[in-house]
């Protein structure tokens, strides 16, 4: 009961000091002092504090796509278990809802973004979509070697199941799960190399195009969401990266947040030391991404 | 030692991926030169050691790791070319190709009839899954250097399913092989900086026409 607990206070408030993290990493590397911690805390207070304006061209879909977003991907936390600790909901088969979770918030994003009318958030919502129909498979594999290591078909089983010896016995497909999923985590979440989170730059980006006509409390949620999203896909690369548990439940909720923190700092580096890459240099990589997991799954079944 | 050897041989196939995905010539120099030094660490994995192995060893790194990369970049530099530019076959898809080679490659092993020791190890695949991917380098790439190294990659297939007999291979035949390979880079080396100063361009594609355009 108290896991449970912990897992949801966990899922709901930790999400945006990750983004604070990976910003003060990013600061850091730039040499500058850089915006406290809890930055995204207090811009999720002002953005919930202030008016919203809606377009009148706008439909009921431009107000439901925030709130099916955020919901779907709070459900999505609920199914996936953090630091060892099984999920409050788990059922044969989770996985498939997980990955398609994630697909329904997708949509709703894009079909928000299209019902604007504008021409500039269809663009964004076309290369949102291509760009995810390539990362999509990526998951699934990961997912499905995962499955095929555990013998078992929830997510709970599937992602506490690997151990220090798991990574010994098969060390070469755990490795390429990890390096798959660390590039599908920097996809998903439209961060650098992908996309830039922070550029307004027409050209370039992908995620922030589609949210611009969203204003006050529902540009709230939509930041929320992401970083609940970080967050929910970050728990499922630490599962995988990092085996260890004690058996004492609140040192590995603390070893999860450690690791969590030490994922956004990873990201905070990765985005420093990079360069975005082309547009057309984002598919071939995650095509490779693709296949780095398939390559492992080919290993395990054989 | 053998679970070793079978983590080095998936690096191996990684690199494969690498070299068909990636449009610097420099770098997939570099990957070759990886692949070889590997390629020469391996031996020593899998066979108790002796003086035969000791040389193989060194000869396989020095040869495929040091000399035949440093041949081909150094033509790189003279010809002033640094990518690889409009392969007959885009990367993506070479790469995807590359991908399903490697899956039918561990089909095939799976049919052949092996000795039941080597039955379990990764080494056939790896082999098969290499091979292929030289023969594609080689079959979509249009500069002439690309294609030495698509032919790289192919020996070092060919070598890795002779580690599996390395017993049983003389030294001499596998200095022949060393010699002919390093003969084979200095005489394409020759040939590139030839083609590069008559034609000024490395594309072989354009060797085919017999008048200029």
């Amino acid at each position: 009961m108290t896991d449970i607990i912990i897992h949801c206070a966990v899922a709901l408030l930790f999400p945006p000091l990750l983004l604070g993290v990976i910003g003060k990493t990013k600061a850091a590397f730039a040499g500058r002092v850089g915006a406290p911690y809890f930055q995204p805390y207090y811009d999720l207070i002002k953005l919930f504090r202030k008016g919203s304006v809606f377009s009148e061209t706008t439909s009921w879909v431009f107000r439901a796509g925030p709130v099916v977003t955020l919901s779907a991907t709070l459900i999505a936390g609920l199914l996936i278990p953090l630091g060892h600790h099984d999920a409050p909901i788990s059922f044969s088969g989770d996985l498939i809802l997980f990955a398609y979770l994630f697909g329904l918030s997708r949509f709703f994003t894009t079909i928000a973004a299209l019902d604007t009318g504008s021409s500039f958030e269809g663009m964004g919502a076309a290369r949102e979509v291509t760009f995810s129909c390539l990362a999509e498979p990526t998951l699934f594999f990961t997912l499905i070697t995962l499955a095929r290591i555990s013998k078992s078909l929830t997510l709970s089983d599937i992602l506490t199941h690997p151990t220090p010896m798991i990574w010994l016995a098969s060390g070469a497909s755990m490795l390429l799960l990890a390096g798959a999923l660390f590039i599908t985590l920097l996809a998903e979440n439209s961060r650098i190399p992908f996309d830039d989170p922070n550029t307004h730059l027409e050209l370039t980006m992908i995620h922030e195009v589609m949210v611009l006509d969203h204003s006050g409390p529902a540009f709230g949620i939509i930041l929320y969401g992401a970083a609940l999203k970080l967050f929910v896909l970050g728990a499922v690369f630490v599962n995988v990266a990092l085996p260890f548990a004690t058996g004492n439940a609140l040192l590995d909720w603390a070893i999860f947040i450690a690791a969590m923190l030490s994922l956004a700092m990873t990201i905070g580096i990765v985005e420093s030391v990079m360069a975005r890459l082309r547009m057309t240099r984002i598919p071939q990589l995650l095509v490779g991404a693709t296949i780095l997991s398939a390559f492992a799954l080919m290993l395990v079944l054989r | 030692m053998i679970l070793l050897a079978d983590q080095l041989l998936v690096l191996v196939m990684l690199i494969n991926l690498v070299m068909l995905g990636t449009s610097r010539l420099i770098f997939s120099i570099r990957a070759v030169a990886v692949q070889g030094v590997i390629l020469g660490i391996l031996p020593g994995l899998i066979h108790p050691f002796s003086g035969h192995l000791a040389g193989i060893t060194v000869g396989i790194i020095l040869a495929k790791g040091i000399i035949i990369p440093y041949l081909i970049s150094d033509a790189v530099r003279k010809a002033h070319i640094r990518r690889e530019v409009e392969p007959f076959l885009g990367y993506v898809p070479t790469l995807l190709l590359g991908a399903v080679f490697t899956a039918l490659s561990f089909a095939f092993a799976e049919q052949l009839p092996l000795a039941p020791e080597h039955k379990e190890l990764l080494f056939v695949p790896a082999s098969i899954a290499t091979l292929l991917t030289g023969f594609l380098v080689l079959t979509t790439r249009r500069k002439a250097i690309s294609q030495v190294i698509g032919y790289l990659v192919m020996e070092n297939g060919i070598f890795v399913f002779g580690l599996l007999l390395s017993e049983a291979m003389p030294v001499m035949v596998e200095a022949g092989a060393l010699l002919d390979l390093l003969v084979g880079i200095f005489v394409m080396g020759i040939v590139i900086n030839h083609i590069s100063r008559e034609f000024s361009s490395l594309d072989t594609s354009r060797l085919r026409t017999l008048k200029e355009e």
